[in-house]
């Protein structure tokens, strides 16, 4: 069991590695785009290197979801306690609502507000990401079944020792794949940013599709998704970690 | 030990515990016993605090339970439920050190406690100690569940409807545990069953509740031989005689037997069978061979050749089973009594007939019809 873990984990550093020097190698992208579109003059965008793209867009990803995660899961405990009970269908409404809207809409209304470029990107993308984090967080939590709580209790756990040593670790699995599911949509959702002057991923596919440029499109195309399958192996891996024990006992 | 002064508990206008006065002495077990939605597990949850009462006052040990904080009083509690709620994520020893975790106990001591409670339960800890509960079966789970309530040593027990989960034959083995464990911890016990078999099997006092309402609270053999009421009449069900037996032990019924050594003389074999037609034929170590008709004997056969050999195992009680085993072992085998032994086949003692059945008429009168006020 331990073993095959860190069979996955050493893949994942390897793919990761792979995916460093495979986005910093200019001339290979250079010259395979140019065998894909022969009467492309240019097939790479010269705003900045593919590896400044894939940086921008990491951190556009890595800002947004980090907020994401770190305010949809205190949101998910919090309507699942006592205190927080009654608003708990509020804020699944307000969340899903997020996540309704498209995310150019959410990046229309964020404009006025925070203005054009990175800031702006990043709060649309933290809101469109929250959906999934924070219904991962409610339902992780309400799965814990009753009679174990009600044992917890009994015995005498205080509420933060219930949820610490009880109900965190029976949900984390749940929590950890709504996260995945918002990481990954973020990174698709992320190249949209570029409308409004982020940079990142995107900017090479709007800008490619505004000059016809096909090259420009894959250029963008093919590292965002290559970088969405990574993020959902690393955080596979993760998963694994934290529900190894329970797979033990299966 | 424990005292409920008037408790009441209402949901909206439902009351589902109604002005109930209860005191259980220490040592002692008190099974809660009524129909569904009585309010027994109202009753139970309001001594730890998972419930609060409406009104009235709870004393554990003499301390008014509000004037505790919950936490503290609950670590002193056990709780076991029918449920069982052991922790999916946690091994047999890290759940039953759930209690020792949160006292601060040092490891090395949670690991001897995890050895002996699990020992103490009936199960091999080297085998039991690292398995998850979904490795469990019904039984086994249940018995990690008790060994987790007992885990810090509490004073008190509260118990509902422990062994409601489990099949019949799983469910006497384990009520048969839970009464070798409590005659020698000695807890202070509330337990709550649907079932009046296991009340009457495992209780000191039973309180017979309905609608919330205290209907009777006295020892098993006063509510059998003076139910209160009709509903406590009729609850505790037509075969009151039967139920008797149940409180009753082999060991205080027994006579001692005629016996004959197997390789005994047959002349001195006719003096001691006296007046009695059967005797049981043992070794010269006291070990039960089989039984002999001492009438049909021919002069000059030792009674090891005319016996009729016995499983022991089969056609024998212990001392420790209780008169409704020795009556169903009887009646199985068509014999008018049956032998009691130890462990070793060793004979002890024999019970009759004759006994079984003034124990079942003893104390056996009519009841009135009439509904009488619930004794205090
Ligand atoms: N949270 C609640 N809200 C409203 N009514 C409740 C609640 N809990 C219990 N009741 C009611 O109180 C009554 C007593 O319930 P309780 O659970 O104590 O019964 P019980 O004797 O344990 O029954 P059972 O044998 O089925 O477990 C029932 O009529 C039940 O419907
Ligand atoms: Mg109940």
């Amino acid at each position: 069991m331990k073993e095959r873990r860190s069979i996955g984990v050493a893949t994942v550093v390897v793919a990761a590695l792979a995916f460093s020097w495979l986005v910093s190698a200019q001339g290979l992208w250079q010259s395979f785009l140019r065998a894909l579109f022969p009467a492309q003059p240019v097939v790479l965008m010269p705003r900045d290197t593919l590896a400044a793209f894939v940086l921008q867009h990491l951190a556009l990803v890595g800002i947004s979801s980090a907020l994401t995660i770190a305010v949809g899961i205190p949101l998910g405990i919090f309507v699942t306690r006592r205190s927080g009970r009654e608003f708990r269908g509020l804020v699944v409404a307000a969340t899903d609502l997020g996540q309704t809207f498209p995310p150019v809409a959410v990046l229309a209304l964020a404009m006025p507000v925070l203005g054009f470029g990175f800031w702006p990107t990043v709060m649309a993308l933290f809101i469109y990401g929250m959906f999934p984090v924070v219904s991962g967080a409610i339902s992780g939590i309400e799965s814990v079944p009753k009679a174990v709580l009600e044992a917890a209790e009994g015995m005498g756990m205080s509420p933060w020792q219930v949820l610490l040593r009880v109900e965190l670790p029976l949900a984390a699995r749940v929590i950890l794949s709504g996260v995945r599911t918002s990481v990954a949509i973020n990174i698709g959702t992320a190249t949209v940013g570029a409308a409004i002057g982020t940079g990142g991923l995107g900017v090479p596919i709007i800008g490619g599709l505004a000059v016809q440029n096909m090259a420009y499109v894959l250029e963008g195309a093919i590292p965002a998704a290559l970088l969405a399958v990574l993020a959902d192996a690393a955080l596979a891996q993760v998963e694994a970690a934290v529900t190894v024990q329970e797979a033990a006992a299966g | 030990m424990i005292r409920l002064e008037d408790v009441t508990r209402r949901y909206g206008d439902k009351t589902a515990v109604d002005s109930l006065s209860l005191e259980v002495a220490e040592g002692e077990v008190c099974v809660l016993i009524g129909p569904s939605g009585c309010g027994k597990t109202t009753t139970l949850r309001m001594i730890n605090r998972l419930i609060e009462p409406t009104s009235g006052h709870i004393f554990v040990g003499d301390r008014d339970i509000l004037s505790m904080p919950a936490e503290e009083l609950r670590r002193g509690l056990g709780y076991v439920i029918q449920s069982i709620g052991l922790f999916p994520h946690l091994d047999v020893a890290a759940n039953i050190c759930v209690v020792p975790r949160l006292l601060g106990w040092e490891k090395q001591r949670m690991a001897e406690r995890v050895d002996e409670l699990l020992a103490l339960v009936g199960l091999d800890p080297a085998a039991y100690r690292h398995k998850y509960p979904r490795q469990l079966s019904g039984g086994e789970a249940q018995r990690v569940g008790v060994a987790r309530a007992l885990a810090a040593d509490p004073p008190v027990l509260l118990m509902d409807e422990p062994f409601g989960a489990v099949d019949p034959l799983n469910r006497e083995r384990l009520q048969a545990e839970f009464a070798r464990i409590q005659r020698e911890l000695k807890k202070t016990v509330i337990f709550v069953t649907h079932d009046i078999d296991e009340a009457i099997r495992l209780a000191d006092k039973v309180a017979i509740m309905r609608d919330g309402k205290l209907q009777q609270f006295n020892t098993p053999e006063e509510v059998l031989n003076h139910p209160a009421n009709k509903f406590v009449h009729d609850f505790v069900g037509a075969d009151r005689a039967l139920k008797r037996l149940v409180r009753v032990r082999v060991a205080d019924v027994m006579r001692s037997p005629v016996t004959v050594l197997a390789d005994a003389d047959p002349i001195s074999l006719q003096e001691a069978a006296g007046r009695r037609r059967f005797a049981y034929v043992v070794q010269p170590d006291g070990r039960l061979l089989g039984w002999l008709d001492t009438r049909s004997l021919a002069e000059g056969t030792r009674p090891a050749a005319a016996m009729t050999q016995m499983d022991v195992a089969e056609a024998s009680v212990r001392p420790d089973d209780s008169l409704r085993d020795a009556l169903s072992r009887m009646l199985g085998l068509g014999f008018r009594s049956i032998a009691v032994t130890d462990k070793n086949d060793v004979l002890l003692g024999e019970v009759t007939f004759a006994a079984v059945e003034d124990v079942m008429t003893e104390g056996d009168e009519h009841v009135s019809n009439q509904p009488t006020e619930a004794p205090e």
